[in-house]
């Protein structure tokens, strides 16, 4: 009774997964998409800057968490020119020169991008001069007292 | 007739809001005098049930599947399990934009109904302005998000829910966020309604701080659950990404942190008065900011935004008319009010100003990062804004505050000698040059990772040096909630440097019989089946996962294909242990092995600590509600006891005018029993 069960859910999933199989063979194959790279060092390197491209296919995900093709191969991608000795910045700015500076989440200093900068620098300057204001007045005003107000 | 009668509730409602702010208005402007002054209390009190009704109704029309309501029909399908029908009922917009306005609603009926500490004019202000606000959400629904909207012919068949969205995480962590969010409303109103009647002073901070502390308790709650739920649901095994979602949620929190730290110093010493009003603006403008981001489709496209923009202009239009309307009755008023007391730098209160400013500038940066892309997209560039901007950007300010973080309860109120405390000092600074040093030797992490851990350690022992030298059993249930929720933050800050640091990661295809080691557990795949829910089928792997030589422990993540809307999702297996989790995620078949058997992918991760985030996060939440229940045990006593002395006054006046030689002597109590305010 159980295997016969099996059967019809394999039946009634078969489609699916054979839909699933013949999408990733349509794909050009992309040996890296799904495979570490041997050696950990080069794999933390690659894994590192994965987590930092974005899947341009997908909603806020990067491309070391995605299941969409072309995330899979974009990881194919970055590991094998990682593996071919390049260096994650340079892999980055060939992805950005690709595909824009939509496809890094670590915004670069450029003429569209300068405000993530220097506004923090910025901010940093009136929480300096928000903190003088506050408490450091108080010293000048020499021991606390107004207590009695 | 069910929809008929929610959206008549809700007309009544708003008919109800505008009431409330007129009379509100009256009582203001005459006080008590004004006849009308009286209906402000119970139309908010009448409003709430209306509004909490209309939503009650449409949780039915989606129990029973009213195919001829337009939402329920798109959002909706008879076939799903009945406990993702409820909630079905706020995975969509309008369904829980009747949610925020319930919510809003019953926390107004709340305040009307409850409070009875302030000045009749502050409350008739406040009162005046939490109908304003209502008022404008239920224009926003009734007008551009009716929620009962009938179709002209009944669907057949639903459209689905989001299969990401049928799950028991769904259930509880947006509707908590929302009770976090429209709870800060209440703050908002009460600030305002203080602002505009000169009536910032302690006694106003006491009747503000439940609703502070009850909304952020319920915001921490939100954030963890939604945190874990991204973290099991989506089966990538993140649990923050600095996604615009989660900003939205996380911005709230940042601010009510601050302004529950600024009531509480208002409230015990009479300082910072100007700073908690603003806290309070900040605080609910967020939440509105927040609502508009989720819900306005800003996040999806600008461009699809501009498109179809009715909504989100409407709650832009509602965003800066409220947010607006307090800067400008806050630029008005604020040279009216004083500062309150004085303090010094090496003070408790001194400590508590460095870390609202701090919070406030975490909050600038993360509004910054998620605002930021949404502007240029209007101009079509196109920039993204992630983890390695968010992470040192804000890293610069919360590594400041979470030394101060450690230091500051250990100070005196007012003005202490930090030589007072060197011994804490230097039992802080030593923990954490060592923390250093240690994770040094072990390995090379980011330097923000070992500086989380370092500082986590050091922070969770702070956390408990406030008891240092009292007695265990006299310490206020308050401060023990704020230790708990300052050792809650050490845990989760733990949790996360230790996730990211310390994660061991592997990708495999893998063959039944085959085996993978990852930090070492060896992973087993022992079949793989198809299965099949009530709305979905799915691959389902079956793998036998042990560390070292224990007995093996059966895990079944599943590869799922729902067919209503159609969507593949990908339900991951865990396995928690004391030190951290075990996550493992099935995809897709990758061809054949050698033998020709089928081979599948295989993604195993081992996360040190992990569960630590969400432990903190409970444990934060946690705290909050200890600090509740002690501010109103404490509140409670000291009513008793003014009672008490109150009648021992009428028994002594009575004693002294002669005509009671024989009477009963004192009850007992007298006003100085109540007990000091806890210092926290």
């Amino acid at each position: 009774m159980m295997r016969l069960i099996l059967a019809a859910l394999a039946l009634f999933a078969a489609p699916i997964v054979s839909q699933s199989v013949y999408a990733q063979q349509a794909m050009p194959p992309a040996p890296y998409a799904y495979v570490q790279l041997e050696d950990p060092a080069l794999e933390a390197e690659a894994a590192a800057l994965m987590e930092t491209l974005r899947c341009l296919k997908c909603q806020s995900q990067s491309i070391n968490d995605s299941d969409a093709p072309m995330a899979g191969d974009m990881r194919h991608q970055v590991r094998s020119r990682i593996l071919a000795g390049e260096s994650p910045a340079q892999i980055r700015s060939w992805l950005v020169e690709r595909y824009g500076d939509y496809v890094s989440y670590e915004p670069e200093v450029s003429s569209t991008t300068w405000p993530l900068f220097a506004i923090p620098l910025l901010l940093l300057c009136v929480v300096g001069l928000v903190l003088l204001r506050r408490l450091g007045k108080r010293r000048s005003d020499g021991p606390v007292s107004g207590e009695a107000s | 007739m069910i929809a008929e009668l929610g959206l008549a509730a809700l007309w009544l409602s708003t008919a109800l809001a505008v009431l409330q702010m007129v009379s509100g208005a009256m009582g203001m402007r005459d006080g008590a005098n004004s006849p009308f002054a009286i209906y402000a209390r119970p139309a908010a009190v009448v409003q709430a049930f209306l509004a909490v009704l209309a939503f009650f109704l449409l949780l039915y029309a989606f129990a029973v599947t009213d195919l001829s309501i337009k939402l329920v029909a798109t959002n909706s399908h008879s076939a799903k399990p009945l406990i993702y029908k409820l909630t079905g009922t706020w995975g969509n917009h309008e369904g829980s934009m009747l949610l925020w306005v319930g919510v809003l609603a019953l926390s107004g009926g709340l305040l009307a109904g409850m409070e009875r500490r302030l000045p009749e004019k502050t409350m008739s202000a406040t009162l005046a302005v939490q109908g304003f606000v209502a008022l404008g959400f239920y224009a926003f629904l009734l007008l551009s998000s009716n929620p009962f909207e009938r179709l002209p012919i009944p669907a057949v068949e639903g459209g689905g829910l989001n299969p990401l969205l049928q799950d028991i995480g769904l259930a509880i962590h947006p509707p908590t966020l929302y009770i976090g969010y429209v709870g800060l409303s209440v703050a908002f109103s009460l600030a305002m309604g203080a602002l505009i009647t000169r009536q910032v002073t302690p006694d106003f901070a006491k009747v503000l701080r439940p609703w502070v502390l009850g909304a952020w308790v319920f915001l921490t709650f939100g954030i963890t659950a939604g945190s874990y739920w991204a973290y099991y649901e989506l089966g990538w095994g993140g649990w923050w990404f600095w996604d615009p979602v989660e900003n939205a949620s996380l911005m709230p929190w940042l601010a009510a942190t601050a302004l529950l730290h600024s009531v509480s110093v208002l409230a015990a010493r009479d300082a910072l008065r100007t700073w908690t009003i603003m806290l309070g603006v900040l605080a609910f403008s967020m939440s509105m900011l927040g609502t508009f981001l989720v819900r306005s489709g800003v996040l999806t496209s600008v461009h699809a935004f501009a498109v179809d923009p009715e909504r989100g202009s409407f709650i832009l239009a509602l965003l800066g008319l409220y947010i607006g309307g307090a800067l400008v009755i806050f630029a008005l008023r604020a040279g009216s009010i004083s500062e309150g007391k004085r303090f010094t730098v090496t003070s408790r209160e001194g400590a508590l100003v460095f870390n609202n400013v701090m919070l406030s500038a975490i909050l600038a940066i993360v509004l910054l990062g998620t605002l930021y892309p949404l502007l240029t997209e209007a101009f079509d560039v196109r920039v993204s804004v992630g983890p390695p901007y968010f992470n040192p950007a804000g890293a610069i300010f919360a590594i400041p505050m979470f030394v101060v973080m450690a230091i500051g309860p250990l100070l005196r109120w007012k003005d202490d000698k930090p030589a007072r405390i060197q011994f804490e000092l230097a039992l802080l600074a030593s923990v954490v040059i060592a923390v250093i040093a240690l994770v040094a030797i072990f390995g090379d992490y980011s330097i923000l990772a070992v500086l989380g851990l370092a500082l986590s350690i050091a922070l969770a022992i702070a956390a408990l040096l406030p008891l240092r030298g009292r007695n265990i059993r006299r310490v206020p249930v308050a401060t023990w909630g704020m230790i708990c929720a300052h050792f809650g933050i050490a845990v989760a800050l733990f949790g996360m440097a230790s996730e990211s640091a310390f994660t061991s990661e592997k990708l495999a295809a893998v063959a039944p019989g085959d085996t993978v080691e990852v930090a070492g557990w060896n992973i087993q795949m022992e079949s793989v089946d198809p299965v099949a829910g009530p709305n979905w089928t799915a691959i389902e792997a079956r793998i036998l996962a042990a560390r070292g030589d224990e007995e093996p422990t059966i895990l079944a993540p599943q590869s799922r294909n729902f067919w209503s809307p159609p969507q593949p999702t990908s339900e991951s297996a865990l396995i928690t242990r004391w030190d951290g989790q075990l996550y493992v995620v099935i995809g897709d078949q990758a061809g054949t092995d050698a033998n020709g058997n089928n081979r599948w992918q295989l993604r195993v991760w081992w996360k040190p600590f992990v569960t630590f985030i969400w432990y903190g996060g409970l444990l934060v939440a946690f705290g909050g509600i200890l600090s509740i229940a002690g501010r109103v045990r404490v509140d409670l006593k000291r009513r008793k006891a003014v009672e008490m002395g109150k009648e021992r006054r009428e028994d002594m006046d009575a004693l002294a005018e002669g005509d009671a030689i024989d009477g009963k002597g004192g009850t007992g109590g007298n006003t100085s029993a109540a007990e000091p305010e806890p210092a926290e």
